[in-house]
């Protein structure tokens, strides 16, 4: 009987002169007829760090979704140029790595190891580059060890940078954090702080820790009612108390 | 959060067992099971054989002599559902009970059908728990797949074994919620009727459904957005060696050999 792997996900093919996430005029709804974004564009350049901020129900959630095809049908959508369609949806995936906000939906795997290494085996990767990949990531993570361990019996902070890695071992060109510092102590909060610092890669990061976009994102997106009210640099939207204020944020 | 492992029978280490090829172990189950149901009605020495093979095989797999036997208990009450065997076969009459307008007559051979049905649901519980713990859940999907299975069988299986975690732990969090609030004052008796009980074991039914539906949901993203197209992969690999050929034509001799023993 023969091993019955569907096909590996097909290479990248991006091109590097073309921003690597381009949303363009994006409408969204959801089935019970709740507008979640409205005429929403965006463009993310290779290597830049953007946190992504608004009030609960501003749309964030749903504009990540949409970043590598769960939501939407691809339409307004371009990841390093290439249209999001069914052909191209694999290779998107592998491209833009998406980490839930609760890691308890991002573990579902039994063990470390196989939450980790179910992006690689899923792209139909050799056995000796899944394993290499997982120590890899789990090293970005610094969750070197952990690989036997039962994900459910880890501490919320643990679970994040694990939730993190099983994303890091597709090797993405970009990643999309949903609320990461959410619900972790100072201690864990700081760690979380300097591995998306030392991560080279392009980072949008949705949340609602105003601190932390100050220290760790030059550029700072403002969602409100599914549309983009401000897209500039952090440092001159922090100043702008009016304008935080109007989308109830507050100064950090 | 307290997961519950409740479901999750895999028992880790290294057999011979544990080595078999899950295709073999699968089609073997099937075929130990088929033999039970086929073995003659109060055929001691046949139900002994199966047994004893079952005991060998917990010894086989490392598991520890009793380990099927001490779980399979879980199982028994479901062979009660044959307990209408006792009334339904003629034969010569052991007792009689008159229950509300019904006059029973238990027979012998009624009485031997109940208990070669309890022992033969016994046997195959035990070979079924022997299955779970000696392959781990992705194997024994392949395994199904392998076999050629239907793939939305196989899907419904796999989501079904993912989710049953998740609901258990919904089921916990919410009876811990009613708990924390289930307060009596001193000198009142608490609690209400029956019927207002029922209402609010209804609306916790409710809130379990959508709760776990709405969680599964976000579960299936997360593995949508890490490639996930349909299939469960594994690492292991899934390809038949000469001893796995050997152990699947020489059980299943074994097992047609047992059959032609029993009834002629």
């Amino acid at each position: 009987m023969p091993i019955t792997h569907a096909s590996k996900t097909p290479e990248r093919k991006i091109d590097p002169s073309q921003p690597l996430i381009l949303v363009e005029h994006l409408d969204f709804a959801y089935p019970d007829g709740h507008v979640a974004l409205r005429d929403l564009s965006l463009e993310i350049k290779q290597g830049e760090k953007i946190a992504l901020v608004g009030p609960n129900g501003a749309g964030k959630s749903t504009l990540m979704l949409h970043l590598n095809g769960i939501l939407g049908d691809g339409s307004g959508l371009r990841v390093g140029g290439l249209p999001l369609n069914k052909q191209n949806l694999p290779v998107i995936r592998a491209l833009i790595g998406l980490v839930f906000q609760n890691p308890d939906d991002q573990l579902f795997s039994p063990t470390v190891f196989e939450d980790v290494a179910f992006g690689p085996l899923h792209m139909g990767l050799p056995e000796d580059e899944v394993l290499e990949r997982v120590k890899e990531a789990l090293a970005h993570v610094d969750m070197n060890g952990f690989e036997e361990r039962l994900s459910h019996h880890l501490s919320t902070g643990q679970k994040k940078r694990i939730a993190i890695a099983t994303v890091l071992s597709m090797r993405p060109y970009a990643l999309i954090l949903d609320e990461p510092s959410a619900g972790l102590d100072p201690r864990a909060r700081r760690g979380l702080i300097h591995l998306l610092r030392d991560l080279p890669i392009t980072m949008l990061v949705s949340t609602h820790d105003l601190r932390m976009v100050a220290e760790l994102f030059p550029r700072m997106v403002i969602m409100d009612e599914g549309r983009i009210v401000a897209d500039g640099q952090t440092a001159k939207l922090l100043a702008d108390e009016a304008l935080l204020d109007a989308h109830g944020l507050e100064k950090p | 959060m307290i997961h519950n492992n409740l479901f999750d029978r895999y028992y880790a280490t290294e057999s011979p067992l544990h080595r078999l090829s899950p295709s073999v172990k699968v089609l073997l189950t099937v075929f130990f099971i088929l033999s039970n149901a086929l073995l003659p009605d109060g055929h001691w020495i046949g139900f002994g054989i199966s047994w004893a093979v079952i005991f060998l095989l917990n010894w086989v797999g490392q598991l520890g002599w009793g380990y099927t036997f001490k779980r399979s208990f879980i199982a028994l009450p479901f062979a009660l559902a044959a307990v209408t065997a006792i009334f339904a076969l003629p034969g010569k009459t052991l007792a009689e009970f008159d229950v509300l307008f019904w006059h029973l007559l238990a027979t012998d051979a009624g009485l031997l059908r109940f208990f070669s049905i309890v022992v033969r649901s016994w046997l195959s519980v035990q070979v079924a728990i022997l299955l779970v713990a000696t392959t781990q859940f992705p194997d024994l999907i392949h395994a199904l797949e392998h076999l050629r299975l239907p793939r939305m069988l196989i899907t419904v299986i796999a989501f079904l074994y993912r989710y049953i975690f998740v609901l258990s732990d919904e089921v916990l969090r919410l009876l811990r919620a009613r708990q924390a609030r289930s307060a009596v004052l001193p000198g009142q008796s608490g609690g209400g009727t029956v019927f207002w009980r029922a209402k609010i074991a209804g609306n916790m039914v409710g809130q379990l459904f959508l709760r776990s539906y709405e969680r599964s949901d976000r579960i299936y993203n997360a593995m949508l957005a890490r490639g996930y197209q349909g299939h469960l992969r594994t690492l292991n690999r899934h390809a038949m060696h000469t001893r796995d050929w050997v152990i699947l034509i020489l059980s299943s001799a074994a097992l047609l050999f047992l059959q032609i023993f029993t009834h002629f």
